[in-house]
């Protein structure tokens, strides 16, 4: 099978190497090569015949690159229909990526099939000395995703949750970040008056990294779980990260179908991956995003 | 060095404009494209109706030429008021509205609606290679097609001056942009897209674009569209503006389509590349024009022309 090549804004089809299946409705495809995506760009994803559609890059190291999906869609559903060998076109990456400093303390907060962006920037973070919280959410047990793979890596401390209890911590993954953060900012407190560190502590277990202030927060999940995400990280004054999904054709900054108000930035190319800073001047942040004809839909 | 001009009546801080069909969907994006340095925007065409463009891809390019099949998609008048009303609060440059419509009917329906809202042209577009699916042909191949839809246009504009959008892909041109003046035309913009072009998926053996074929943007576009302008310039004897659009990147790029006849030059594909080109642009006409002793911009419309007047 020909390596993926150095291409970005013209598709190439490439034979799906390997298909594993995540959950009942979710899958991950490898490609032999690399786009040499950043953690949190993506790709635009074509189904020759059905559409082409942007997708978070799942994985990328330079060898091999993954898209993972939930069928849902006409275009989703067609991917979920090939088999290894079949062609799926891809073009990218774009956009911007989750961006770190050596050594920080990072929580990272993945809702539904986010969390194969987040095991992304996981597994590259670990090795500039970043240590993680690793909080990831879902209906139920059954639909979690990556766990074994953030498991796996070293100064990953995992947390999960789930809305009905099956798993871990019976709630939400933006309950978790809101106890980390209240943690952190009473250790930072603490560390600033040179007390000792009485701090409060999660339900989970002690951890070496969790002595550490968080330094920021990454999300990749539902709008309305980013929305959470985001009043919580400005509550605490904690820098976000935050991957925006809008309606996208070219991918590059033409089509003007994912500019948000009233700022008219492109989340294809000043995102998917934003600042809070910058997300909490978007109006559509949580509230509607516009279909391939430009109207506004409401986020339920 | 002055940029500005003004033009039936409307002043233009500078010749940049932003092409229809470029961004464009909303009021906070033409705000963007004007705090980028743009001296004029142009919506993305307007239907007198919801219509919806192709599935995707929609949009490929290389470095050298890009192809899109968007198909014109467009949420109504509805949304069309709205982003209009909405830019036109603080209106920080010329609003072109850009209009489209299957039948001389369509287009003076949707001018009647945008009308009110006081655009600073309108644009008429008879040149989308999407006619092709939808009608069979373009308006602009045919002078005759062309004059009925500006004439019906221009009764519902008023006192807005409308400009004739034209296709390339003629031999053509400069009759079809008199045949839109003698209907009431009062400017001509040139170009729309050149082809379609076809691209080809080597591993599934298919065409890439969903609507198989596109129009062809991009660098390549720039001597075709140069010697379009420079054929609408002498057919209409420079008594009528143009718009010219097509393969500007550069400062150079955009005094040459002036040149040939434009008085304002499009800016479309060249947006993918940074969306502050209009500033680029701007610095590096002033810098040229500053070096080689222009004082005014206006200066260099036809200048092509007037040269070989004065060589003969």
């Amino acid at each position: 099978m020909a390596p993926i090549q150095l291409q970005s804004r013209l598709p190439r089809t490439y034979r799906i190497k390997e298909i594993k299946q995540e959950t009942e409705m979710v899958r991950t495809f490898t490609f032999d090569g690399s786009l040499r995506a950043r953690p949190g760009q993506f790709v635009m994803v074509w189904v020759p015949g059905v559409d082409e559609i942007p997708m978070s890059v799942a994985f990328d190291d330079g060898a091999v690159t993954k898209i993972t999906f939930f069928a849902v869609g006409d275009c989703t559903e067609a991917l979920a229909r090939k088999q290894v060998g079949d062609l799926v076109g891809l073009r990218g990456p774009f956009g911007t990526s989750y961006e770190w400093k050596p050594g920080e303390h990072i929580v990272l907060v993945a809702g539904g099939y986010g969390a194969a962006p987040m095991y992304f920037v996981a597994a590259e973070s670990v090795h500039h000395g970043v240590t993680l919280e690793a909080i990831v959410g879902a209906k139920s047990k059954e639909h979690l995703l990556f766990i074994k793979e953030l498991e796996s890596l070293p100064h990953v401390s995992l947390h999960i949750t789930t809305n009905d209890g099956s798993m871990g911590y019976k709630g939400y993954n933006v309950d978790i970040l809101e106890k980390l953060l209240a943690g952190s900012q009473v250790q930072e407190k603490s560390q600033r008056s040179q007390k000792s560190q009485r701090s409060q502590r999660s339900q989970r277990s002690q951890k070496k990294s969790e002595d550490k202030p968080i330094d920021r927060v990454f999300a990749c999940g539902p709008e309305m779980m980013l929305k959470r995400v985001s009043e919580i990280t400005a509550k605490y004054k904690v820098p976000s990260q935050l991957s925006l999904e809008r309606y996208m054709k070219c991918g590059y900054g033409i089509c003007g179908n994912c500019c948000v108000d009233p700022l008219g930035i492109r989340l294809c190319v000043e995102g998917c991956v934003v600042h809070n800073d910058v997300a909490l001047k978007i109006a559509d942040f949580g509230k509607y995003h516009r279909d391939a004809e430009g109207r506004k839909h409401k986020f339920a | 060095m002055n940029l500005s001009q003004t033009i039936l009546g409307v002043t233009f801080e500078n010749p940049t404009v932003l092409a229809s069909g470029i961004l464009g969907i909303t009021a906070a994006s033409w705000r963007l494209v004007v705090q980028s340095g743009a001296g004029a925007i142009t919506t993305k065409s307007l239907w007198p109706r919801v219509h919806q463009g192709n599935p995707s891809p929609t949009i490929i390019s290389t470095e050298h030429w890009m192809l899109n099949a968007v198909g014109v998609p467009d949420a109504g008048p509805e949304k069309a008021k709205e982003e209009i009303g909405d830019f036109m609060k603080d209106h920080l440059a010329p609003l072109i509205a850009n209009v489209i419509g299957l039948s001389s009917e369509d287009f003076a329906a949707i001018t009647r609606v945008i009308a009110p809202l006081k655009p600073d042209f309108f644009e008429v577009n008879l040149s989308t290679p999407t006619f092709q699916k939808l009608r069979g042909k373009l308006f602009a191949e045919d002078p005759e097609e062309s004059a009925a839809v500006i004439r019906s246009v221009k009764k519902e504009a008023g006192i807005i001056p409308v400009f004739a959008k034209l296709t390339p892909n003629v031999l053509t041109v400069g009759a079809i942009a008199v045949a839109c003046v003698e209907a009431g035309a009062d400017g001509i913009t040139a170009i729309n897209t050149v082809g379609p072009g076809m691209a080809i998926d080597l591993r599934s053996r298919m065409p890439i674009l969903a609507a198989k074929k596109g129009g062809l943007s991009g660098p390549a576009l720039k001597p075709i569209a140069v010697r379009c302008i420079a054929e609408v310039y002498e057919a209409t004897e420079g008594k009528v503006p143009i718009i010219g659009t097509g393969g500007v990147y550069t400062g150079e790029d955009a005094l040459e389509l002036m040149l040939a006849g434009a008085s304002l030059v499009g800016i479309g594909t060249a947006v993918a590349d940074g969306i502050d080109v209009f500033k680029r642009v701007c610095e590096e006409m002033q810098l040229w024009c500053t070096n080689e002793g222009v004082w005014n911009i206006s200066d260099m419309v036809g200048g092509m022309h007037k040269a070989a007047l004065t060589q003969q």
